[in-house]
């Protein structure tokens, strides 16, 4: 039971704020719950403060709108929240579709797809073709490009106000994640992640490895869905810097040896360099 | 030195891949998001901005949707075949009630939704709101039959001022009147309790965005006999246009016989 814990506490505590912000934004919606209304593109928390996407900020500062002062201190204080704690720690604890692809990475593990074909048919930095194309797009078309495709919002927005369609679009994700390309869509085409992976190559919160614990038994980089972050495993003490990281901390749970760790970013340093 | 250009070669091919890729991925984005933002007769909530302007603005966040006490307000879902994610209302649904206090409007974060298009005096005034026009189809209207029904009429929140009804001596009978509804364009919010009044199976009376139901005179017309009209003739500017006449192509063309044969 102690080792059940131990192994899943972080993927226990990422699922309840996952399901918990869908619960408390879906009882606003049902039942005029004041706590936090709207969704993950805008919301409003105890009726007071605004939250915004700051990548949706970013389009409709690229197509042209007129940015509202609430909007501008929604993104703000998002951004803020995001340099902070981890600029993909939105992917990992926030974002619904987190839950689908999690369930997609899992079964194509019991599967055994990579044993099979090892190969990944694509880079992990086309998220930031997506990018730039998206804000392109946006300045060309005069929309926010994004939005209107993302299937992000099509199931968070779905689960609170009614989903129509949005299932197949889940559905996609699951097959392509599952069958075409391992962390198809959070790891290689999701222009959020790539936008959050920019915004967390800065942040605060890091997960540490140190060497003289490893062992050596790669359970990290199995679990991990950005496992090019983790190239320091087994080689050096050193904090994962990259902004792909998504702070889930799957590697940190699965450790039996104490490898790793979350830090603060100027510690962890610190730590380094005392070394 | 071979290893180098090996490696650059590669970079280069993968460069114009990447490139390759997107322009592909950006044509069918853009071609989608083309069609779907082209759909131009979605009702949009009060105060709503311009639909161009609204499109780059909403941030489909639904606060006005939570805010309507009346569930009127929708977010587009995948298979709605309205622009994904943006708010609308289909009147013969469940129409716009026209809250007093507007509650969808003020909550909007973006401006999406300008709360100073409906305001009057510094206050909030839902009776300028201008969310489309109601229209009627006279063949399909059982009033324009010669059946009493004022159900619209009755429904309208701006009780004779939107719609009124005008009395018509019914020809074909000799002895009963018209009684026919007529909205008045300049007063109409577009709310749709009418359309949803309507008892007709399918609406004789039905509400579309202005852009949809009303025409447009354009400069060259103008109402003489209206001052504020008139005012349009202080913006007019003068269009010289010169065509250069020459006396020789008149006279060929007089002189061409090729035609007569």
């Amino acid at each position: 039971m102690r080792k059940l814990w131990n192994n899943y506490r972080y993927l226990f505590f990422r699922r309840f704020t996952q399901i918990g912000l869908l619960v408390l934004y879906f009882g606003a919606n049902a039942w005029g719950w004041t706590i936090l209304m709207g969704n993950l593109s805008s919301s409003l928390f105890l009726n007071v403060v605004p939250l915004s996407d700051p990548y949706a900020m970013l389009q409709m500062l690229a197509a042209g709108a007129v940015l509202a002062s609430d909007l501008l201190i929604g993104a703000f204080i998002i951004t803020l929240f995001y340099l902070l704690i981890g600029g993909r720690a939105f992917c990992s604890w926030v974002c619904p579709v987190n839950i689908v692809t999690d369930a997609a990475a899992l079964l194509r593990r019991k599967l055994g797809v990579d044993r099979i074909s090892k190969r990944q048919p694509a880079t992990r930095n086309m998220r930031y073709w997506v990018l730039a194309l998206s804000l392109i797009l946006s300045f060309a078309m005069g929309v926010t490009a994004f939005e209107f495709i993302s299937p992000i919002s099509m199931l968070h927005r779905g689960i609170i106000f009614g989903l129509g369609f949005g299932w197949a679009a889940m559905l996609i994700i699951f097959l392509l994640d599952l069958f075409v390309l391992r962390n198809g869509w959070c790891g290689h085409i999701c222009p959020l992640g790539g936008f959050y992976s920019l915004v967390g190559k800065v942040s605060l919160i890091r997960v540490q490895h140190l060497k003289e614990n490893c062992t050596a038994c790669m359970k990290c980089k199995v679990v991990c869905p950005e496992s090019q972050v983790l190239h320091m495993i087994d080689k050096e003490s050193l904090p994962v810097l990259s902004g792909e990281c998504t702070n889930c901390a799957r590697c940190i749970e699965v450790c039996d040896d104490d490898a790793l760790e979350f830090s603060i970013r100027k510690l962890a340093k610190n730590k380094n360099i005392g070394e | 030195m071979k290893k180098e250009t090996a490696s650059r070669r590669k970079f280069i091919l993968n460069m114009a891949r990447s490139a390759g890729i997107a322009a592909l991925g950006g044509f069918v984005w853009s071609a989608y998001i083309d069609e779907v933002t082209a759909s131009a007769l979605t009702l949009r909530p009060p105060g709503a901005i311009k639909e161009e302007d609204f499109l780059k603005t909403c941030i489909k966040c639904g606060l006005c949707v939570e805010a309507c006490p009346y569930d009127t307000l929708l977010l587009a879902k995948p298979g709605d075949h309205k622009p994904l994610g943006t708010p609308y209302f289909t009147p013969r649904d469940i129409p716009c009630y026209m809250c007093p206090d507007i509650p969808c409007v003020p909550v909007c974060p973006t401006g999406a939704l300008d709360e100073s298009s409906v305001t009057t005096n510094g206050e909030l005034d839902i009776t300028v709101a201008d969310m489309g026009l109601a229209v009627i189809d006279d063949n399909s209207c059982i009033a324009f039959w010669g059946i009493q029904c004022d159900a619209c009429y009755r429904a309208c929140p701006l009780l004779g001022e939107a719609i009124s009804v005008v009395y018509e001596k019914n020809e074909r009978t000799g002895k009963h009147a018209f009684l026919k509804p007529i909205v008045h364009a300049d007063v109409c919010t577009g709310c749709g309790l009418c359309e949803k009044a309507c008892v007709t199976e399918k609406p004789a009376i039905f509400v579309l965005p202005r852009e949809v139901s009303e025409g447009r005179a354009g400069n060259y017309y103008i109402k003489g006999w209206d001052k504020n009209d008139e005012k349009r003739l202080e913006q007019a500017h003068e269009i010289k246009t010169t065509t250069n006449i020459s006396k020789n192509s008149a006279l060929d063309s007089l002189n061409d016989s090729e035609d007569l044969y």
